[in-house]
């Protein structure tokens, strides 16, 4: 029973990794849900970078503070102040450019996602950074995960939840047809803003967990996997949060000794493609 | 009763004019079929009344009975997606969001609004279906009954038969007139089909730069029709 105490070892010695964890997977993936519907799979890939491109700068900024002006100052939570900010403002950008017939959607995720990285890579290597300061944020480093970064993917989560209990039909309404939901009477302007807002900062928590560039891996693949099982909204919301929940479980436990970012994806993949079978062997047999 | 008055009203995108010294009256109980040339501006006109787009002149009075919320509208293309998970009822009673407020879920008497309209169009047999299995008829018939719960005053149609086979085109067309006269719905409406609408509606509304006509089909037969004295 060498696996149990292993599990139990983990759980003793990790727990903000596994609470921050699920709490994150189970976010992003309702929020994913609502991101792959309104066609922005990709805006969580480009966030990332651009999540990258601020801690880079951040990063960056110390090191020359710390170097040239002799300035100390507390550097505590500094590349969240600088990166959440930023994340938000360029997610409610694209979110709205989404709308604009000037310029396409996963051209602009694309020019800002490829700019951002650039400028990030160019910021650490300009003030001496290391690449083990890049695999960093690249990567993700789940059990580094802090006692206030567990604390705040509590609040994420508390809020997301909530949302989706008690606004379920609103959301819909807009993910379903905005220019419907707009032209009735409610809000869409409110609804892009949180949904900008969350995006953001699941997306910057979640780095530190799957890294810059597997990060979108948790958006997407849960509401994938959901909706090759269900047809309702509401059940595939829910069941992509349990899925994404469970695929996190058993990548951190199984593979906990090897890249947990990575660990994560395949389960996922694994369970998307068992979902892809089940529901054609469901609908094969409704059709009957 | 006017319902919307436009008064000297330009409408066009990115501050280009498409339509000027729009003046039209939306009034009660009317079926109105707003006709003209492919990028004329119909759709922009329509839009600017539901406050989609800013008029780039000129003012909208609004009714005081006419809320925001008390207008129902079918966009031209629904940028719901093939793959979208959602059953006919979900897409229906998504209709009566604007009478939801702050509450969690449908109470009774929105339930039975989604369900009159439902049996109104004739989708009762369809509403576990999947909406992404639905034909093009009984899609169209799903936003008609969505935009319908919305409201029971004035429905914006932006080319609802688009696409649709003349027999599913004329019950569409008899449902609409039902509603028309049945409820007392207000219906603007566009469309391409003008021989059909001509058959159906009782005010026609030709555009074309601006409005060039405003009258019944008998008027607008008369007159030729938009090739021959309405295009000069």
């Amino acid at each position: 029973m060498n696996w149990l105490t292993d599990i139990s070892n983990i759980i003793k010695f990790m727990p903000e990794a596994i609470i921050a964890g699920v709490l994150l997977s189970v976010s992003a993936s309702m929020v994913g849900v609502i991101l792959v519907l309104k066609r922005f799979s990709m805006i969580g890939d480009g966030l990332s970078h651009v999540g990258f491109g601020a801690f880079s700068l951040a990063l960056a900024a110390n090191t020359f503070l710390d170097a040239h002006l002799n300035v100390s100052i507390d550097k505590t939570g500094w590349e969240y102040l600088v990166a959440i900010p930023l994340v938000i403002i360029v997610a409610y950008i694209l979110l709205r450019l989404g709308e604009s017939k000037k310029i396409k959607g996963d051209a602009s995720i694309a020019l800002i996602a490829s700019s951002a990285l650039a400028i990030g890579y160019l910021a650490i290597n300009l003030t001496g950074g290391t690449s083990a300061d890049i695999s960093k944020y690249m990567f993700g480093s789940i059990t580094t995960v802090t006692t206030t970064q567990m604390y705040i993917c509590c609040g994420v989560a508390a809020v997301v939840i909530g949302l989706f209990l008690c606004f379920s039909n609103h959301i819909f309404a807009v993910t379903f047809d905005e220019s419907f939901a707009k032209a009735i009477g409610l809000h869409t302007k409110t609804f892009n803003t949180i949904l900008s807002i969350l995006t953001a900062v699941i997306i910057v928590f979640g780095m530190r967990i799957m890294g810059t560039l597997l990060i979108s891996s948790i958006i997407i693949f849960p509401a994938l996997t959901s909706m090759k099982l269900f047809n309702n909204f509401k059940k595939v919301v829910w069941s992509s949060a349990i899925i994404s929940a469970l695929c996190f479980i058993i990548a951190f436990f199984a593979f906990y000794q090897y890249s947990s970012a990575a660990s994560i994806v395949i389960v996922n993949l694994i369970a998307f493609i068992i979902a892809t079978i089940v529901g054609k062997i469901i609908r094969r047999f409704s059709k009957k | 009763m006017s319902l919307i008055s436009c008064r000297n009203l330009k409408v066009g995108y990115y501050g280009k004019p498409i339509l000027s010294d729009v003046n039209l009256d939306i009034n009660s109980g009317e079926f109105i079929c707003i006709i003209g040339d492919n990028g004329s501006g119909k759709s922009t006109l329509i839009k600017t009344m539901l406050r989609l787009a800013q008029p780039l002149g000129g003012k909208i009075v609004y009714d005081s009975s006419l809320k925001k919320t008390s207008v129902g509208y079918l966009p031209q293309e629904i940028k719901a997606k093939s793959d979208f998970p959602a059953t006919v009822f979900e897409v229906v009673i998504s209709g009566c969001i604007n009478r939801l407020g702050i509450r969690a879920s449908y109470n009774k008497e929105e339930r039975a609004i989604a369900m009159r309209y439902i049996k109104t169009l004739e989708i009762e047999d369809i509403i576990h279906k999947s909406f992404r299995e639905l034909s093009g008829g009984e899609r169209q018939r799903t936003l008609l009954a969505r935009a319908l719960c919305s409201s029971e005053k004035v429905l914006f149609l932006d080319e609802p038969f688009n696409a649709l086979d003349i027999h599913v085109t004329n019950h569409l067309y008899h449902t609409l007139a039902k509603i028309n006269s049945e409820y007392g719905v207000t219906i603007v409406m566009i469309s391409h089909d003008v021989e059909t609408a001509l058959k159906h509606v009782n005010k026609v509304v030709y555009v074309d730069g601006t409005v060039k006509f405003v009258g019944t089909p008998c008027e607008y037969k008369k007159l030729g029709g938009q090739n021959n004295e309405l295009a000069n």
